[in-house]
């Protein structure tokens, strides 16, 4: 079991509100990923399921039970941190060891444990070293190690990747994400990368100044963004927006279009802009164009384009892709998913 | 000529250095020395660095005359006591200012530092008049009580920094593992605190060996450590200079072994934070 429900959970510091009122149910066996940018309350969410921090009102229920004033311990979660909070003093081990000898786990048993845990992330060569004597991947791993040995109902992940570099990174979360094939069990990740979001997720919840904008798959936030701000945080490079003036019996204040859906076009096409800095990145290139009246739109255009610095174009883009916002920065459903 | 001007700066910063800890360590050299002197010789006005007749009777006479070996013992019981009853209070105390904090903390922390700023003469008359109600005049039990209140507000202090250098993550996984306080602090803070943890005690020892104001005051014979040893030298007929230093080296000794060899213990645990 691993089924968490948030009802109407809230917390505040002194006359700060970090999380307003919120709802949320995960399911069980879900891989649910909270992103947003910094200071949007998704850590602290996540450090109330956990139980490190008090919920101010509010209920939090894991499995059908009110875990709201629970201690972290008894909530049946596991945790890993940024920082891996490993026991620096104690070996590969004991550091796995030690939330079975807290729960007064048979001797036999823990070996046994350990022993499985450390074939599942290959770190059987390394059970008698210190964190110290560990690659960052590999002391993530030990921390992911402690954590499945609990065999908790759901894990709990607080930006696990972010101290580790670009390459280690993407096998991480493929690493990751088989763990949670393999085991099946709940997790909540933390995270304010949205390409470790769309990749990992089942679904996503996307955080801004203590509320969630909107929860859905990936391809739902990816394709039906709710609002600006959604649209902009899902999908790298960021989503092209550019301002309107507001027609009769048209409300779009503002149009969005991603720069995989922006072609330059030799026909007239919708805008006419610049060059500027042009991005090649081998499979694909970024191209930064100037319109006047409009600004820098970026389109993604594909490995081999020979456009330069300088270069006039006119740029178009799919009607049934561009997204309509009105003056509120919602996204207009009836102009933009037709 | 920048490499000229960094090795001139080198030199002048060691000479200096040198200087310091030369005048530093000169009145323990002179009382060593002193301590090896006759008596004539030790007030002599012309004093003479190393050509005098060199004696050990100063020691023997000193070990004649006065139980060196019960003061050192309560010296003992007296530094090592209030030391080790003192962490037992700061741990817990400085766990909680570190990783319970709350809006009165650093208030507190630093109402606690201030109690050091006090002279102790101002408590004199109270604590005395305690101490002789409760019976702990000349009491080792009295001395570890006096030494350890007035030491903790430095242990606490010291520990503090310590933990504030350790994540609180890891102590938030160790709660999520499963531990109760007790194992948290046992099991994870104290061995990644430990040597903050040594260096606390050391230094606490040391104060504790080296405090003369209430020893002198709260002991008689009993439970007098060195620094009343040192101190009975000082008698009515005169200052024996020569026994003076013998005695003073005899109570020196002892702590300046114990931090002689903790020196790097010492400096790495007062350091701990500072280059971080």
């Amino acid at each position: 079991m691993g089924s968490i429900n948030l009802k109407q959970v809230t917390k505040s510091f002194g006359d700060v509100n970090v999380i307003k009122p919120l709802d949320l149910a995960i399911k069980n066996g879900e891989f649910i990923v909270f992103v947003g940018p910094s200071g949007c309350g998704k850590s602290t969410l996540l450090r109330m399921i956990a139980g490190l921090e008090d919920t101010t009102s509010g209920t939090i229920e894991i499995d059908g039970q009110d875990a709201t004033n629970m201690p972290p311990a008894q909530r049946g979660l596991a945790m890993v941190f940024q920082s891996y909070a490993l026991y620096p003093h104690m070996s590969v081990r004991a550091n796995i060891a030690f939330p079975l000898k807290r729960a007064k786990v048979d001797p036999k048993v823990i070996d046994e444990k350990i022993a499985a845990a450390a074939k599942i992330l290959n770190l059987t060569d390394y059970l008698d070293r210190k964190p110290g004597q560990l690659s960052g991947g590999q002391r993530q791993r030990v921390a992911i190690g402690r954590a499945i040995v609990r065999q908790p109902s759901a894990f709990l992940f607080d930006e696990p990747l972010s101290n580790l570099d670009a390459s280690l990174r993407v096998n991480m979360r493929l690493e990751i994400s088989e763990l949670h094939k393999s085991l099946a069990t709940t997790m909540i990740y933390v995270t304010h990368d949205q390409v470790e979001a769309m990749t990992m997720a089942d679904r996503i919840a996307v955080f801004n100044g203590g509320i969630i904008e909107q929860v859905g798959t990936p391809m739902e936030l990816y394709q039906k963004p709710i609002n600006r701000f959604v649209a902009g945080f899902i999908g790298s490079p960021k989503m092209n927006f550019i301002d309107v003036s507001p027609k009769h019996g048209d409300p779009t204040h503002s149009l969005g279009v991603r720069p995989e859906h922006l072609k330059v076009t030799t026909e007239k096409g919708l805008w006419r802009g610049t060059v500027g800095v042009v991005e090649h990145l081998g499979s694909e290139t970024f191209l930064h164009v100037n319109v006047e009246g409009v600004g820098t739109l970026t389109i993604k255009d594909h490995g081999d384009c020979t456009l330069q610095y300088g270069d006039t174009v006119n740029l178009t883009a799919p009607k049934n892709k561009i997204l309509h916002f009105d003056a509120n920065g919602q996204t207009i459903a009836s102009l933009s998913w037709q | 000529m920048n490499k000229q001007n960094s090795q001139a700066s080198k030199l002048i910063y060691t000479l200096l250095a040198w200087i310091i800890g030369g005048l530093i360590f000169f009145p323990i050299f002179w009382t060593l020395l002193t301590s090896f002197k006759t008596e004539a010789e030790a007030i002599s006005a012309s004093p003479s660095l190393f050509m005098f007749d060199w004696t050990l009777q100063n020691y023997i006479d000193v070990l004649a005359r006065s139980p060196y070996f019960d003061h050192f013992w309560n010296s003992v019981v007296i530094s090592f006591g209030s030391s080790l009853v003192g962490l037992l209070i700061a741990v817990p105390a400085a766990w909680s200012m570190a990783f319970v904090q709350n809006k009165r903390t650093k208030n507190l922390l630093m109402w606690m530092l201030s109690t050091k700023m006090l002279p102790p003469v101002g408590v004199l008359v109270p604590i005395y008049l305690l101490f002789r109600d409760f019976g702990l005049l000349d009491t080792q039990l009295g001395l570890v009580i006096v030494m350890t209140l007035i030491n903790l507000p430095i242990m606490v202090w010291m520990l503090y920094t310590y933990f504030k250098e350790i994540p609180n993550e890891i102590l938030e996984a160790a709660r999520m593992d499963g531990a109760s306080i007790g194992e948290e602090i046992f099991h994870v803070l104290l061995p990644i605190a430990l040597p903050g943890i040594a260096s606390t005690l050391l230094l606490n020892i040391i104060l504790a060996w080296n405090e003369a104001f209430w020893t002198l005051i709260l002991t008689a014979a009993n439970a007098a450590p060195l620094t009343a040893f040192i101190a009975s030298y000082s008698s009515p007929e005169g200052l024996f200079y020569a026994k003076l230093s013998a005695a003073s080296a005899m109570a020196i000794a002892p702590i300046l072994i114990l931090g002689w060899f903790s020196q790097k213990q010492l400096v790495r645990g007062l350091s701990f934070g500072a280059v971080k």
